[in-house]
């Protein structure tokens, strides 16, 4: 579904992403895994559009995206969960969703918000709720909850996890698996490789710009290197 | 009855600064930027409706229309060269080419129209076909209010009317928003930021035609520089009221346009504008934000 194909990603000089390359299955949950810094986060940028690679290729549902704006990608099916959220604070928790469904026919907002409501009770009680009041939890809800209201073939989801407490971890990855079973495909950035593997079917291990291991998550999970560098010892 | 009559201009005055406001205020709060040549725009408008009256001989209200049109086309056009290539730039560098753009506009109207003022004929005239004042006269003849004074009051309201429904209801006017916030997170949910940073523009440049008629109606006369003050005063009536806001610059433009009037009548003509600035810098000294700037709650 996902051909990430050796990217390599640039900050003026700073070569950031070094020959990546991965691939991401219908129907699976992948995840990269890594230390801060090790270029998770810009991975997912760069296949969502919002930053280019200077060689290799992207292609998702076997279209190269190497031409296509940010906002066309989407288009295609593709919808990512930012880094810190990026709610649109000073609209309602519903106007953010129905920024969701954007690229959507007007028909699809209804049955949208249904969904998404049945998946996140929390947003319903604060559907009229302006987003910036929202507390953390709510917040990053409301962000997965805009990604699947265009009803993407890829999700991707970047450190779901951060800032929360373990027991909304907790909710959050319940949720992941729910959505996996529902046969959404999912890309996960982490930093809490622990959680993340144990739900993915597959794992990338990033070190520093490169991707070092590679296996089933439960095999990850019990690699000594893994375990040492990323799980605590 | 007096005060009442200078507060009544002093509204209608305002309305004009409140609609060229209007467009500031979208402007910045889309891309970032404050668009001097906005002033210009409001000129060129003034131009193409005497044009279309004194040479094709349209009636006033067409006059207009077309003027809108010219000034849209002219707003996206200046976006996309002179803006667009800058996105990325530091907002000094966005600025300063938007000053250059405006010397640019008004030049480029002393070359076609010359230097002279021309004479305006305004949208409402000020006497009818009898030759009897088109005034509204309230208290037995004690207080008159001109219709192009009421008209103009009436289309301020209208506008912002407008503007707000559009913003707060339609998907367009959403992504609008959504972009004015955060257009990285916008471009994921699949909008065009470039496309709407254009129709914020378009709008603008239309709101600034109808300014631009309104205003030379009042000031019966029209120069390339016609449009620099009160794009000036429409700027400091957006910042009043909290910059990025609608309900923001129409109240700002229309406490400016009180101010300015009242300042004019019972203190001095000369110190109007100085008492003016005056009173925004001590809005701004009390309330950074302007008056009904946003607060914006962050999370984490």
């Amino acid at each position: 579904m996902l051909k990430v194909n050796d990217i390599n990603v640039y900050y003026g000089a700073i070569h950031a992403i070094k020959g990546v390359s991965f691939q991401v299955s219908e129907g699976e949950v992948v995840t990269l895994i890594g230390a801060n810094g090790a270029g998770k986060s810009t991975i997912l940028n760069t296949v969502c559009g919002l930053l280019r690679s200077r060689t290799g290729s992207v292609e998702f549902l076997g279209k190269n995206l190497a031409s296509l704006p940010a906002h066309k990608i989407v288009e295609l099916g593709m919808a990512h969960v930012p880094e810190g959220r990026r709610i649109f604070q000073q609209m309602t928790v519903e106007e953010n969703l129905e920024m969701g469904a954007y690229t959507q026919a007007r028909s699809t907002i209804e049955p949208g918000l249904e969904r998404v409501y049945g998946q996140f009770p929390r947003l319903k009680e604060r559907r009229r709720q302006v987003a910036g009041t929202l507390s953390g939890g709510e917040q990053q809800m409301l962000a997965m909850g805009r990604g699947l209201m265009s009803g993407p073939r890829l999700l991707m989801l970047d450190e779901p996890s951060m800032g929360l407490a373990p027991i909304l971890v907790e909710q959050i990855f319940d949720i992941i698996r729910q959505l996996h079973q529902a046969g959404v495909t999912i890309l996960l950035v982490e930093q809490n490789a622990q959680m993340a593997l144990s739900v993915a079917d597959r794992g990338y291990v990033l070190e520093t710009g490169k991707i070092v291991a590679t296996g089933a998550g439960a095999d990850l999970l019990r690699d000594e290197t893994v375990k040492k560098a990323y799980l605590g010892g | 009855m007096e005060f009442l009559s200078y507060l009544i201009s002093g509204i209608s005055l305002g309305s004009v600064y409140a609609i060229i406001a209007l467009g500031y205020t979208m402007v910045y709060g889309i891309a970032k930027m404050l668009n001097f040549a906005h002033g210009d725009v409001i000129m060129v408008g003034g131009y193409v409706s005497f044009c279309a009256v004194s040479y094709l001989g349209l009636p006033g209200w067409l006059s207009v229309v077309l003027a809108m049109a010219v000034c849209t086309a002219l707003g996206v056009v200046i976006e996309g060269l002179a803006y667009k290539p800058l996105r990325q730039a530091t907002s000094l560098a966005v600025l300063i080419t938007a000053i250059g753009v405006s010397y640019f506009l008004q030049n480029a109207a002393q070359l076609i129209w010359g230097a002279s003022p021309k004479g305006y004929t305004p949208l409402i005239p000020t006497t009818n076909a009898q030759g009897e004042p088109n005034t509204l006269r309230l208290f037995g003849g004690q207080l008159s209010i001109s219709y192009i004074s009421l008209f103009t009051m009436g289309a301020c309201i209208v506008i912002m009317v407008l503007l707000t429904l559009f913003t707060n209801r339609t998907k367009l006017g959403k992504a609008m928003r959504a972009c004015s916030e955060d257009k990285g997170a916008a471009q994921l949910m699949g909008i065009n930021v470039n496309a709407t940073i254009s129709l914020t523009f378009a709008i603008g440049s239309a709101l600034a035609a109808v300014a631009g008629g309104l205003l030379c109606s009042f000031t019966t006369s029209l120069m390339p520089t016609t449009g620099s003050m009160p794009g000036i005063k429409a700027f400091t009536a957006a910042v009043f009221g909290g910059i990025g806001s609608i309900p923001g610059a129409f109240l700002g433009g229309i406490l400016l346009g009180v101010i300015e009037s009242l300042a004019k009548a019972y203190i001095s003509t000369q110190l109007a504008n100085a008492i003016l600035f005056a009173v925004l810098i001590i809005v701004l000294l009390v309330k950074p934000s302007g008056l009904l700037g946003k607060y914006v709650p962050e999370k984490v």
